[in-house]
């Protein structure tokens, strides 16, 4: 009897989860990988969406964006063994059990910080490895968090701010959003295959303005809120 | 003396557009960011809390290192020494 196909629970299919979707699909295709991924999210494709969130087209526009990402990865990438999930919903603490029920692994690729916050102490409290990257106007960043074994969000930053800019107010760089949604499905799949992955206790971060990137080692805060006791 | 500081793209805004920023004369992280603040007004209040620590969402790594575990505002530094900020960031879904 074989075993069940991992899942994964990708929130977030915007500028960050369309590349970093596309690229696991192709990625399942070209290595036999099956995989069932639950994708979520409560919004539908507007005309703005579209210079960066290319997975979507005009015939999207009004349509769910985890309807039209799973249409469209459907499409693009057919022999990818695939079971996708569309979830319509916010990834908050009332559908959090349901959305990470069985989950091996959580991507998030959402647009606001207490919602990236809330993931990271979600992930740590189920000891659940969890993919964090973010992208706005000329910045983004990636790092995978296994909690027990490297440093989580918190242990970086030890609180939200109020509020940050997001992508909807200051924008974002297309280029840059791909990048760092396609660096989000490497760590995925190099946690899939159980290596270490490169933003395993590191901080990727990238500065598009002038073309650098960064890698940044994380230590574990023993006093960390959400991951000391893992 | 001199060291280098990395300004981020969502503060150069505070800092006249600037990706780096030489210093002279800071010996440690809190030097440092007060000879910012005294160069760019309005900088150093998005790095400062009001009782003068590094505000929760704000890191500063000194060569690479998270200076919160290498003695924050105190920690030393040395001709040469490369000092980043790195403010958190959301964005990606949108």
């Amino acid at each position: 009897m074989s075993r069940p196909a991992p899942i994964l629970t990708l929130v977030g299919l915007g500028g960050l989860g369309c590349p970093a979707l596309l690229s696991i699909a192709e990625a399942s295709a070209r290595l036999r990988l099956p995989l069932t991924i639950r994708l979520v999210d409560p919004d539908v494709v507007e005309a703005s969406n579209l210079a960066r969130q290319f997975l979507f087209s005009d015939r999207y526009l009004g349509a769910p964006k985890v309807l039209a990402a799973r249409a469209a990865i459907t499409r693009l990438v057919p022999s990818a063994p695939l079971t996708l999930e569309p979830q319509e919903a916010r990834f908050d603490a009332s559908t959090a059990d349901a959305l990470l029920a069985g989950a091996a692994l959580f991507l998030d690729g959402t647009d606001d910080v207490a919602t990236r916050f809330f993931a990271n102490d979600t992930a740590c409290a189920r000891r659940l490895p969890l993919v964090h990257g973010a992208a706005v106007e000329w910045t983004g960043q990636v790092l995978t968090i296994v909690p027990g074994q490297s440093a989580c969000l918190r242990c970086l930053f030890e609180a939200p701010p109020k509020r940050v800019v997001t992508c909807a107010e200051a924008g974002v760089v297309s280029p840059l959003t791909g990048l760092v949604g396609a660096a989000m499905a490497s760590e995925a799949l190099a946690l899939l295959q159980g290596t270490r992955s490169e933003a395993q206790g590191s901080l990727l971060r990238w500065e598009g303005l002038d073309g650098k990137s960064r890698k940044l080692p994380l230590r574990r805060d023993p006093g960390c809120p959400a991951c000391a006791r893992c | 003396m001199a060291i280098t500081v990395k300004i981020p793209a969502p503060l150069r805004p505070l800092a006249q557009n600037q990706s780096e920023v030489a210093l002279e004369a800071a010996n440690t992280v809190g030097a440092a960011v007060d000879e910012l603040g005294k160069r760019f007004p309005g900088l150093k209040d998005r790095l400062l809390d009001d009782k003068g620590g590094l505000r929760r969402y704000v890191n500063l790594f000194r060569n690479d290192e998270d200076v919160r575990a290498s003695g924050g505002l105190t920690t030393a530094l040395k001709d040469g020494d490369r000092l980043a900020i790195v403010p958190a960031i959301a964005g990606g879904s949108r």
